[in-house]
């Protein structure tokens, strides 16, 4: 394990390093990634300074889920890059094949190929909007909410990962990675910059039964933020939520080697 | 010299045929990006009606008008022109723009044809099924509330036919100047990545313009990326009222023609200085 671990920063380092070779680019592209994630956000100001208070969600509670939510999609995008490219770089090409006959874990393997630096533009995108929020909320941090805060962080990074490696599981059958996906993946950030309340109850239940979306983000943090939930859910089941963040990991996960059991070379 | 413009005519709509035909191949790309587009939409739609049932004053926009935006901004989305055609920068870093300069046509038009093609043809194959199920599928699902309407009166839906060509020529336009900024710095993102933060936005794609704060209005009315959403979609659904669509249309084409003028002259000064890159 911890050999395993220090595999994954060694081969981290190496891609940063081959990044930042081109370093006009990526300061580019960087500030690319701000801007066009910057526009959701002038956009939710827009609407707020146009209607007043969503019910009881403030301009700066959505700020809170929002830059919330940016940062962990952020992090995952620039450490999931590896996964992200899969399908074009390494099943078509056939170079997956290499990585198999490789002594460590395809998963640490695939997954520290890659960093996508430029990513780092959004993520202080929603570092920004989120000091916005801390600043206006006054949140009164005791220990449970702090835990319960960092707790519900971890499962949604391991929530939007996992939607990462299914992307690419799927290409082990279609070679090509599968953009419909990013419904889930872009989409579901979308929908979880907004209190989940506010949208149907159809798909507010989709989004907590089959892909655990709000379990990951709305219901911890309205536990953090302390304000009343239309949905029903209570302190305990806010903070019980985060959990099926870890277990949409497990299960995805066990997809990716199921996945690899079938994997095919193209041969070319 | 009749016979000329004909031959030169033609030729240009072979390039533009050419191109579409090729676009037209990403049939299963076109299907996901629509199947995205329609997702996007229905979120949009849940969040302005959350924000209209709680708004204590009367928004400057009906709920249909806002449905109208939304749905033809979703299936209009690829002529947004954010980005430019991938193979046309790829012509600046191979050094093949110099091949560029020595077809008998000019470059500019030669170049607004292709842009034409990459603006439209992935545009269409989202259009029609992107188009079924906001007309169709929506009020079958028991969502009418969402459904794209028909445009307010015959005469809106023949006024957006006209800003809806204006919005195509401006979006080429915009497009080319992309390109073109490839003259001065072969890393075309530099100003691409700028209009990943201007277009969308003043556009209205994000939020329709007329939500914006009162203040801001006078400068988002003049601006020419509202000539690419907000004109064409609110005269659709009868926002703008018709004695204005007149005079709106002309702004669309005012800033087309402005915005083509400048990027002739660019490539003419461009082509003065050009050094192309070897290899």
């Amino acid at each position: 394990m911890i050999a395993s671990l220090h595999l994954f920063g060694r081969l981290m380092m190496t891609a940063v390093r081959s990044q930042m070779q081109y370093r006009g680019a990526f300061l580019l592209m960087a500030l690319g990634s701000f801007l066009t994630t910057m526009v959701q956000a002038i956009g939710i100001w827009a609407l707020f300074d146009r209607f007043g208070n969503l019910g009881v969600w403030s301009v700066a509670h959505v700020a809170f889920l929002y830059g919330t939510i940016n940062i962990v999609f952020a992090s995952v995008d620039i450490t999931a890059r590896g996964f992200d490219t899969f399908g074009s770089s390494l099943i078509r090409t056939g170079q997956f094949d290499r990585v198999l006959v490789r002594p460590a874990s395809t998963v640490i393997l695939v997954a520290a190929r890659e960093v996508a630096l430029n990513k780092l533009g959004q993520l202080l995108q929603g570092i920004l909007v989120l000091i916005y929020a801390l600043i206006v909320l006054e949140i009164n941090w005791t220990i449970g909410r702090l835990a319960l805060y960092v707790f519900a962080v971890s499962s949604m990074y391991a929530f939007f990962y996992a939607i990462q490696i299914v992307r690419a599981t799927m290409s082990f059958w279609t070679i090509e990675t599968l953009e419909i996906l990013n419904t889930i993946s872009h989409g579901g950030m979308e929908t979880a910059q907004y209190p989940m309340s506010i949208y149907k109850e159809s798909f507010t239940n989709f989004f907590t039964y089959v892909v655990p979306l709000a379990c990951v983000a709305y219901f911890p943090i309205v536990g953090v933020l302390d304000m009343p939930d239309p949905l029903g859910s209570t302190l305990l089941t806010q903070s019980l939520a985060p959990l099926a963040g870890f277990v949409f990991f497990a299960v995805c996960l066990s997809f990716w080697f199921f996945g690899m059991k079938r994997y095919q070379s193209t041969g070319s | 010299m009749d016979s000329l413009v004909t031959a030169l005519v033609r030729s240009y709509a072979a390039v533009v045929a050419a191109r579409f035909r090729m676009l037209l191949q990403y049939r299963a790309a076109a299907l996901a990006g629509i199947a995205t587009q329609i997702f996007w939409g229905c979120i949009k739609l849940m969040v302005f009606g959350a924000f209209y049932a709680v708004a204590v004053t009367t928004p400057p926009m009906t709920f249909t008008a806002i449905v109208a935006y939304v749905w033809l901004g979703q299936v209009l989305i690829g002529l947004l022109p954010w980005n430019h055609d991938p193979e046309l920068q790829e012509l600046f870093m191979s050094g093949g723009v110099a091949y560029e300069l020595l077809r008998p046509l000019d470059l500019y038009w030669f170049w607004f044809a292709r842009t034409l093609a990459y603006r439209t043809a992935p545009t269409l194959l989202r259009m029609v099924p992107g188009i079924c199920f906001a007309t169709l599928v929506l009020p079958l699902i028991g969502l009418p509330e969402w459904a794209l309407p028909a445009p307010a009166s015959v005469t809106h839906g023949l006024l957006f036919s006209a800003s809806f060509l204006a919005t195509v020529l401006l979006s080429c336009a915009i497009t080319i100047l992309i390109t073109i900024s490839m003259f001065w710095m072969i890393e075309g993102r530099g100003i691409a990545t700028f209009m990943y933060g201007v277009v969308p936005v003043f556009s209205g794609m994000i939020v329709p313009l007329p939500l914006f704060p009162d203040w801001m209005q006078p400068f988002l009315q003049w601006q020419p990326f509202r000539g690419l959403c907000d004109v064409p979609f609110r005269i659709y659904s009868g926002d703008i009222p018709l004695a204005m669509a007149s005079q709106e249309i002309a702004l669309q084409f005012a800033w087309a023609v402005i915005l083509i003028l400048f990027g002739y002259g660019l490539i003419a000064r461009a082509r003065t200085r050009l050094v192309v890159q070897g290899g």
